[in-house]
């Protein structure tokens, strides 16, 4: 299906093992409220399915959502994402990201680490402009 | 007043009501345009309170007296004159080693009772081989089986000192606990504690790292693990019903109590389909709520929250020992309102919340690190909050009157409003069909999703100032901010590879005779679940065998995802 060029398309989720999901529901209506197509899942995505659910649904964003550690394995989500030839869509994360192992995160790819404080209108901006990015990347590749 | 009423006010008196038109006149006067001011409850704050808006103001005895029902003034007769609440840290990391030497240091600096939490893994229903190794121990301790349990609690009287364990259903921490205590032959009716993170409801709801099995499988079990205590482990408080993790969800105070107080409904209802008496249960029921910086609103909740409480026990759940009417609660300062930017601004919020909770006459607190929004707190920073509790139980003469609050105009104005609007938002959970329908349909999440966007607007318009964050910010170096470090992976390598040992060793016979015993048990509605789950622990199951059975019989818990 054609995408629209307006409505970007974006899986917010969380990886690993916490629950905490206060940010990542209030990203995912900003998102929803800014007029992006938004899929949302429970909590504990293994990173094979967030894989399979950002390859299914098409997405130009992928926000991963960590309060409680979990971002330590979002470099395994991003060669994973590599490796499923899906390197082109964007990922950022938010919550509790020490400044010592944002790094680790922007080196493996991750585009954006979003720390506590960060006003929703400011990440749905961003996310557009990668959404957007992705999508000029997408079509220069076809 | 022996000299009847002047018909005007002497030179330099007046009387009340013309007082009151001089005061509005000036106040008018200063303040032209008033702001509107609501608390996050959404009640109106006005800028003076009096014995006009107070009630029950010139009645007889109209909050009656600590210990006496409703309990306005707090449950007990002496409150934190008499004893202060108890300093309960919550710690938890690494291996049962490193646990255990942390836990002795708290212990030594002024810590009154052991808190454990153990590691997301652990929480997740997972023994440390089934997950990436790097989530192993960042927030809590990896605890697996009865040695592992053991260890953590090593040099430890569990048999004098209250143990609360960060055990959600089916309760695997405290049948590792039980039959390590059985090993040192300690009489379990000794043993004292807290199920912290008993109510299944609430992992539902919000911060589902808890919720492990189905909702009917997790009520069943709570049931169950209710009537056990009762029996076998008299001095454990079984349920702790929590408000703590919808609040940082984005539930208001006033909605938070309403959510919990039905919980407890919920699950006093439950005991007694099951044939228990209330006043042989309720005694045993704690709560444990998030305090916020909203100082003289964590005031009005609690107070609030005691009478409600002390009602429904008595006329709706048929209690008649004042014992079963009293509002305990456990609160921990929330870590919501901490900020990352200039972090040391979060030891003035963690005390003021902390002074909130003890003017609403908390049991037990725990505050806050002033790094929890960087990261899972370190030992300096668990340091200071630990001397954040001693410097506001020693220095600050906060303990010396009972409800040192009560009869200011305001809060108890604040506390009869609090009140209505509680009762109201339980009377739509009830109308609804009562709490377990309400969230299994989603409304109660749709509740707290909504308050949480009301909250996050004014943060982000700026009507809610925040130090740091969207006022009075300053440039920061990163480089001041702390260093975050993790488990040494080679002590945990360690614990990993003991543990794969240990388990390899048992016979396979033994372990499957164990794993089958737990689901006769599931599957027959006659036997007690948690005695089982504590007879698997004794046969040497480990956390993940007991959840993944029990998950498979009764049911895997998956929370709604609701945006």
């Amino acid at each position: 299906m054609e995408k629209s060029a307006l409505r970007p398309r974006v899986l917010i989720t969380k990886i690993g093992l916490d629950g905490h999901d206060r940010g990542s529901r209030l990203v995912a209506a900003a998102c929803r409220d800014a007029g992006m197509e938004v899929i949302y899942t429970p909590p504990w995505q293994a990173i094979a399915a967030v894989v399979k659910i950002a390859s299914e649904e098409d997405v130009d964003v992928i926000g991963i959502s960590s309060l409680a550690t979990d971002h330590l394995i979002v470099p395994q989500l991003m060669s994973a994402l590599v490796e499923a030839g899906l390197s082109h869509i964007a990922v950022v994360v938010g919550g509790i990201v020490p400044d010592n192992e944002e790094e680790a995160l922007l080196e493996s790819g991750v585009r954006e680490v979003f720390h506590p404080g960060t006003p929703l209108e400011a990440i749905t901006e961003r996310i557009r402009r990668y959404a957007i990015e992705t999508r000029a990347q997408s079509a220069a590749s076809e | 007043m022996g000299s009847p009423a002047p018909s005007t006010p002497a030179p330099g008196k007046t009387d009340s009501a013309e007082a009151r038109r001089l005061w509005e006149k000036d106040y008018a006067d200063s303040v032209p345009v008033d702001r509107l001011v609501h608390n996050v409850s959404g009640i109106p704050i006005k800028p003076l309170y009096t014995e006009r808006d107070w009630g029950a103001y010139g009645t007889d005895n109209p909050l009656g007296y600590p210990g006496q029902p409703d309990f306005t003034r707090g449950i007990y007769a002496s409150m934190h004159r008499g004893r202060t609440w108890t300093q309960r840290q919550l710690i938890g990391l690494g291996t049962p080693k490193e646990y255990n030497q942390r836990l002795l240091t708290i212990i030594e600096q002024g810590a009154t009772a052991v808190s454990l939490i153990p590691c997301n893994s652990v929480y997740r229903g997972y023994d440390m081989t089934s997950v990436d190794p790097q989530l192993l121990g960042t927030c809590g301790v990896v605890i697996n089986n009865v040695d592992h349990m053991a260890e953590s609690l090593g040099g430890v009287d569990i048999g004098e000192m209250s143990c609360s364990l960060n055990d959600p259903s089916p309760f695997t921490l405290l049948a590792f606990m039980l039959i390590a205590a059985e090993r040192r032959g300690i009489d379990w009716r000794r043993i004292s504690g807290t199920s912290n993170q008993s109510d299944y409801i609430s992992h539902f709801v919000a911060n589902h790292m808890f919720y492990r099995l189905s909702l009917t499988g997790a009520r069943r079990m709570l049931i169950d693990h209710i009537a056990y205590c009762r029996e076998r482990v008299p001095r454990w408080n079984p349920m702790s019903v929590v408000g703590q993790h919808m609040q940082q969800a984005g539930a208001t105070p006033a909605e938070v109590i309403a959510f919990t107080l039905s919980t407890a409904i919920q699950n006093a209802e439950d005991c007694i389909a099951r044939g228990m008496d209330p006043d042989e249960f309720l005694p045993r029921f704690t709560f444990f709520f998030d305090i916020s910086l909203s100082f003289f609103e964590e005031i009005a909740k609690f107070r609030a929250a005691r009478r409600i409480w002390s009602r429904i026990a008595r006329e709706r759940l048929g209690a008649r020992d004042p014992k079963s009417w009293r509002f305990k609660f456990h609160g921990q300062t929330s870590g919501v309102d901490l900020t990352r930017q200039q972090p040391l601004n979060n030891i003035a919020r963690v005390t003021v919340q902390a002074m909130a909770g003890i003017f609403g006459g908390l049991q037990s607190l725990h505050t806050d690190s002033y790094d929890e929004a960087l990261a899972c707190p370190s030992e300096f920073g668990a340091r200071i909050a630990v001397s954040t509790q001693n410097i506001l139980r020693e220095e600050a003469h906060l303990t010396d009157v009972i409800d040192p609050l009560g009869g200011s105009f305001y809060v108890e104005t604040l506390t009869d409003q609090m009140e209505e609007q509680i009762v109201s938002i339980m009377d739509t959970i009830e109308a609804a069909g009562g709490m377990l329908k309400a969230v299994e349909e989603g409304m109660v999440q749709r509740m707290i999703g909504a308050s949480a966007q009301r909250q996050q607007r004014r943060i982000d318009s700026g009507e809610q100032r925040i130090v740091g964050v969207n006022a009075y910010q300053v440039e920061e170096d990163p480089a001041t901010r702390p260093y975050i470090d993790r488990p040494d992976p080679k002590v945990m390598r360690e614990h990993i590879e003991r543990f794969d040992a240990w388990r390899n060793a048992r016979s396979r016979a033994e372990v499957g005779k164990a794993l089958d015993a737990l689901s006769r048990a599931a599957g027959s509605e006659k036997e007690n679940l948690f005695g089982a789950v504590v007879d698997a622990a004794r046969a040497g199951l480990t956390n993940e065998e007991i959840c993944s059975r029990l998950r498979r019989d009764l049911g895997f818990g998956t929370p709604l995802a609701i945006v």
